[in-house]
């Protein structure tokens, strides 16, 4: 049995958590990155009804919506890595953190309506 | 030598002007990963939310996009974002890899990352044959 070390009394273990979610959601756009490739050259020259159609495909829409969120996660912890490491004045950065976040929720929104908001 | 007789203090830069320093190529392939991700973050994100929106509401809308993104302007700061997106990609990859403990020897590292460098301006060049 492994007993809690004195280490253990500071440590919120984000930073693995954050390490790993941003290996995953890598890989999760890699994959979708790769399928939007082989669509691409699968149907040719992209033009309105060609694109619409792709996206009348429900499991695309589900597939890119995961792809979305995958991206927005992952710029969460890359921004947050980056404030962290320029943005010394505490008030500054979290109020910089909070517009990222802000921004974020909203381009969620903005996906879900491009992706299922009635037309 | 005895320890005490050696001197304490090696002439060696006392500060870090990153303009000053010659930085090695995995050291370039770094920052150029979080230089390519702020901009993915910043630019590239809006420009697909926009993109998707515009291209999916109407055939007009469509058309209307292709022509705005026919632009000179536009189109570089198009080729900006796929150089981002291709440069972030391959040496995320690259990470990845190096996570599992392959290729961290210095040789190696240094190989993959003109590697990473070089690719993703291949490729980039590929997406600029395309656009012009």
């Amino acid at each position: 049995m492994v007993t809690p070390g004195i280490k253990d009394v500071a440590g919120a273990h984000y930073g693995w958590r954050d390490w790993l979610s941003q290996r995953v959601t890598a890989v999760v756009m890699a994959i979708y990155t790769l399928m939007l490739l082989v669509i691409a050259l699968w149907t040719g020259g992209l033009d309105y009804a060609v694109w619409k159609s792709v996206f009348a495909n429900s499991a695309f829409r589900i597939a890119s919506f995961i792809f979305m969120l995958s991206v927005f996660l992952h710029a969460w912890v890359g921004v947050r890595n980056i404030t962290m490491d320029y943005i010394k004045p505490t008030a500054i950065r979290l109020i910089v953190q909070i517009a990222v976040i802000c921004a974020l929720v909203a381009y969620t929104g903005w996906t879900i309506q491009v992706l299922w908001g009635a037309r | 030598m005895p320890a005490l007789d050696r001197p304490v203090v090696k002439p060696r830069p006392v500060y870090l002007n990153l303009l000053a320093i010659r930085q090695p190529l995995p050291a370039v392939i770094s920052i150029l990963h979080r230089v390519s991700g702020a901009l993915l973050f910043l630019l590239g994100i809006p420009v697909l939310l926009w993109g998707m929106d515009a291209t999916l509401s109407s055939p007009e809308a469509f058309a209307q996009w292709k022509a705005t993104m026919s632009h000179p302007i536009a189109k570089l700061l198009l080729l900006l974002l796929a150089w981002s997106y291709i440069h972030h990609l391959l040496a995320g990859i690259r990470h990845l890899v190096l996570d599992v403990h392959v290729g961290i020897d210095l040789q190696s590292a240094r190989r993959s990352a003109s590697i990473v460098f070089i690719v993703a301006l291949i490729l980039t060049a590929l997406v600029a044959v395309r656009l012009w």
